[in-house]
């Protein structure tokens, strides 16, 4: 019953979404049309000054909201368009969001312009390029995986830099050409007064892919690293050069003539744009660092430093008319170690989390827009030119990805297989980027312009975006791993990484591997000790590595230990006992038994069952070291004994910080929003439960009165939380020094005063030692 | 084994290329380096080795070294190491790191996987017995953090152990009786099942000579 009644609810969701939708615009239609009203009553009531108007108990006066009101309501309905699609699971498996978006956003551009007659101009240039862009690039800079990217930056680069000109010009060109052949001076527009330059501009806005509309798209379809990496890469590149070409092309029309030294200064100026986009991104991104070494006692402002100079980077580069991209990326890439290292882990979170709510909102109201504004602009079809434009760039971008890669192969130690091709090639989106360029046109053949970009946005988006999941399943593209990224992976990408740089050292020759190590070595050496605050800075990538993993499992520990304080209790005193004789004796020794009884075979699975029930993990470790399962003897004596022993225990800390480690989180995968704000893009740490690589203990209560002893160590455990000790014990156990007790009691002081959210991942530190 | 003439014999070189795929103008650079590091002699020597400058700061260059001596590596069914090593030894020593051409099948990937994962058992295995047991384990990693000072050492031993447990729950320990004594080639295959090293284990090596920027201190 109670079940039916939950799924009749949740499929009236949808509809009650629909509603509210409805319900929304219309109240915005009203409530603009009250503002025209309301503006008209003013101008009769300053008419007839003489008569006194009666106190007003009641009135609107709505001017004064109405701007921060309206795009309220436009963020609300976005936020809702999100949660209604997610609660229709087929929908958002066959249509991917940014179509849904779209047509939400042209029901809604359709309702307004019906109820008005007049579309709010919502999709401005301005609200574009300054609010609604750098949240999504920011999140996608800070977040980027630097290690794939820099391993294909050549690559990369190559895409985006020659094949985004390629594509500009051969569209340009091409369509130029068509345009004179079709021309038909009987047609309301005469194709053949559009120009070359005109046409070369036009070719330059639609060149570039967008990185909003791939991030979109590909977020869902998980493909592997590698392409993801090149699109996206390349999207977020090509900005330098869009911007370069606009700009001239612009400027090439206002004065008419082109000389040879105008196109030499345009290869200059691209060279100043993408430098000088990194450069500044890259000088904001150490203030950024430098600041946030001093942050230790105003932790609670520390996130907003982070976006503050991401968005005066920004900023600042697009008042030289540098590459505003370009820069984000590249302050969101360089202050992530540094700033990763001196904050909180509160803030870390806070960081994390603003960030992938405003890009995922900014992306939302990004696509509704496009909608919109489609209902809005002022369009002109014309059949040749806009058919001319689709074919043309699917050429286009298909001739420039193959030419590109055949010459690529030859430098690449991984060659671009067909498939890596074709889904590059057709990876290939426009999106809103394109679009805003084009509105800013002043051409007077802005009309069709526009509406060529729109047609091809659309069928990028909705026929290449709804197909390009399928087809990766058919053409059996490998897909991401979503391996958890093991302690023993990243010993051997360590391990790799000195091989590789020792065996070019006796090569002889300074390869890539050279090169990054002495990065390294200057990063550590010098940078580091600058930037990060206190003894981080000395720390090198495999114990963070190992720090981190630890951390997130203590801080799941203290989250999960609300069901049953047996976990701090229980693995700790069995660990201690089980390790003990580890230290003590090598592995090859077979270890003391304990003089314990005995349990029957039922009774250890009824006991087993309850501590699943209340364990997050049950599964066998030490039995590879230790051949014995702990028996806990019910008796009174025993249980005291245990508490002694347990307090004994809780001094050997560092062995329940190794506890720590084998917490599995269940990973589900949910939308790709949401695996997006849970996790950022990044495969390393999926802990899946029943995965490889978390040791765990087995415990075998041996009493029948199991739930009482569950509850008496419950009493026991609760005064000593499982990670207070750690301080204390340190200096018994471990001589490796005060400092680093102080700087393990912050580390886990930093993470336990905020059990924040179950999964915090992390990408490589860029520059890894 | 296998001293060469100290002039360049185009048909010694045939048979080394094709014996380990590398081209001729490779295989030519590659001589010059190994006269260079030998000091003309045809036989390279452990101190050759170390006396390359840029290595001095390489955590694993002992391993890295002694795998240049490793029998093992120059055929699988070899043991112990050498002392010297002639041209050809060292050629089969740097075809590990060889890439794999583009178009091979995935038998073949699957033996150069193989191989080159053999390479890192080697390395690792110090003793050639064929187990790596945690005390191998413990130096490898104390070695990689050994340029981290002294907060490395506990750290090592913790995150070894928490490595060997983690390969002995890959390879599915589950009888309680078992005793672990160490990881084989074919558990460490099954532990780096997701690791691709056939396209990371790679170094691009030049077909042309290139400047002598690295310099040996003696």
């Amino acid at each position: 019953m109670a079940t039916r009644g939950r799924s009749s609810f949740c499929r009236s969701l949808p509809e009650l979404e629909l509603l509210l939708l409805v319900i929304l615009v219309l109240l915005n239609g009203t409530v603009l049309s009250l503002e025209a009203a309301s503006s008209s009553e003013i101008h009769t009531g300053e008419g007839n000054n003489t008569s006194k108007k009666p106190f007003p108990v009641i009135g609107i006066m709505y001017d004064d909201v109405s701007v921060p009101f309206e795009i309220s309501l436009w963020v609300l309905l976005a936020s809702l368009m999100k949660l209604g699609f997610h609660l229709i699971p087929r929908l958002s498996n066959v249509v991917p969001e940014s179509c849904l978006l779209i047509s939400v956003g042209l029901l809604v551009g359709g309702i307004l312009k019906l109820a008005r007659d007049e579309v709010p101009p919502v999709l401005s240039d301005r609200i574009f390029f300054l609010c609604l862009l750098p949240p999504i690039i920011l999140d996608a800079g800070y977040f980027l995986p630097i290690r794939p990217f820099v391993e294909n930056i050549g690559t990369i680069l190559m895409f985006a830099v020659v094949g985004t000109l390629w594509n500009a010009f051969f569209v340009g060109g091409l369509i130029y050409g068509v345009c004179q052949l079709a021309q038909d001076k009987y047609s309301e527009i005469n194709l053949g007064n559009i120009g070359i330059l005109p046409c070369l501009l036009f070719g330059s806005i639609i060149s570039a892919v967008d990185p909003v509309a791939v991030l979109a798209v590909f977020e869902e379809i998980h493909i592997n690293e590698l392409l993801h990496i090149l699109v996206f890469g390349e999207s977020l590149l090509n900005d330098a050069v869009t911007v370069v070409l606009y700009h001239l092309f612009e400027e090439f029309m206002e004065s008419g003539l082109v000389s040879a030294v105008d196109a030499i200064l345009g290869l200059v100026s691209f060279l100043i744009v993408a430098l000088g986009g990194v450069l500044v991104g890259a000088f904001y991104g150490i203030l950024a660092a430098f600041t946030s070494r001093f942050t230790s006692h105003t932790r609670v402002i520390e996130p907003l430093f982070v976006f503050l100079y991401s968005y005066m980077a920004y900023l600042s580069a697009e008042v030289f008319h540098l590459s505003g991209i370009m820069s984000l990326i590249a302050c969101g890439a360089v202050m992530r170690p540094y700033v990763e290292a001196n904050i909180s882990h509160k803030s870390h979170t806070t960081i994390k989390y603003f960030l992938k709510m405003w890009s995922s909102v900014s992306e939302t109201l990004i696509f509704i827009f496009l909608g919109v504004a489609t209902v809005d602009g002022e369009h002109h079809w014309d059949w040749i030119f806009i058919t001319a434009t689709l074919i043309l760039c699917l050429v286009a971008r298909v001739i420039g990805v193959v030419g590109l890669t055949f010459v690529i192969n030859n430098f690449r130690i991984v060659k671009l297989t067909t498939k890596d091709q074709f889904i590059i090639a057709y990876g290939g989106l426009r999106g809103a980027i394109a679009f805003s360029l084009g509105f800013l046109l002043h051409t007077d053949h802005k009309k069709i312009f526009l509406t060529a970009i729109i047609t091809v946005i659309f069928f990028t988006v909705f026929v290449q975006g709804m197909t390009i999941k399928p087809l990766v399943e058919l053409l059996a593209v490998k897909k991401k791993h979503e391996a958890k990224r093991s302690i023993n992976e990243e010993i051997h990408t360590r391990f790799l990484d000195h091989l590789l740089t020792g065996i070019e050292d006796i090569c002889g020759h300074y390869g890539h591997h050279h090169w990054k190590n002495k990065l390294n070595r200057f990063n550590k050496k010098y940078v580091k000790k600058i930037l990060i605050a206190g003894d981080r800075c000395k720390e090198p990538q495999l114990i963070a590595f190992y720090h981190k993993l630890e951390m997130k499992h203590a801080i799941r520990m203290v989250e999960s230990g609300g069901g049953s304080k047996l976990n701090s209790s229980f693995p700790s005193t069995v660990s201690m006992q089980n390790i003990q004789p580890k230290i003590q004796s090598p592995p090859s020794a077979r270890p003391a038994e304990r003089a314990l009884p005995q349990l029957t075979k039922g009774r250890e699975e009824e006991i087993r069952q309850i501590l699943r029930t209340n364990l997050q993990r049950t599964r066998q470790r030490l039995q590879s070291y230790n051949r014995h399962t702990l028996v806990v003897d019910p008796d009174e004596e025993g249980f005291d004994d245990l508490i002694l022993k347990k307090r004994r225990m809780m001094e050997l800390d560092w062995k329940i910080k190794e506890m720590t480690n084998y917490l599995t989180v269940p990973h589900a995968q949910g939308s790709p929003t949401m695996s997006r704000t849970r996790m950022a893009s990044d495969s390393q740490a999926y802990v899946k439960p029943g995965a490889k690589g978390v040791p765990s203990i087995q415990i075998d209560l041996a009493s029948p009165q199991s739930p009482d002893s569950v509850r008496l160590l419950d009493e026991v455990g609760h005064d000593q939380g499982l990670t207070m000790s750690l301080p204390s014990s340190s200096s018994r156990a471990y001589k490796t020094g005060g400092k680093d007790d102080d700087r393990d009691h912050q580390k886990l002081l930093r993470c336990l005063s905020d059990p924040g959210p179950s999964a915090d991942e992390d990408e490589d530190e860029p520059i890894p030692t | 084994m296998g001293a060469l003439k100290s002039t360049p014999d185009p048909i010694e070189y045939a048979d080394l290329s094709e014996k380990t795929g590398f081209s001729l103008k490779q295989i030519r650079v590659l001589h010059k380096r190994f006269r260079e590091l030998s000091d003309g002699d045809d036989v390279l020597r452990r101190e050759h080795l170390r006396c390359i400058s840029s290595l001095k700061y390489n955590p694993i260059r002992v391993e890295i070294i002694e795998a240049f001596f490793n029998r093992r590596n120059f055929s699988p069914s070899h043991q112990g190491s050498a002392d010297e090593i002639g041209f050809e030894e060292f050629l089969v020593v740097m075809s590990h790191f060889r890439p794999p051409s583009p178009k091979i099948t995935d038998e073949q990937r699957k033996n150069i996987r193989r191989e080159k994962l053999q390479f890192i058992f080697n390395m690792h295995d110090s003793d050639g017995d064929g187990l790596v047991t945690l005390e191998d384990y413990r130096h490898v990693v104390e070695e990689l953090l050994s340029r981290s000072g002294a907060l490395g050492k506990e750290t090592a031993r913790a995150i070894a152990d928490a490595a060997m447990f983690e390969v002995a729950r890959t390879v599915g320990h589950k009888d309680p009786n078992e005793f672990y004594e160490g990881i084989t080639f074919e558990h460490f295959l099954k532990l780096l099942s997701n690791f691709d090293i056939e396209s990371r284990m790679n170094i691009r090596f030049l077909k042309s000579d290139v400047n002598p920027f690295c310099q040996l201190c003696c």
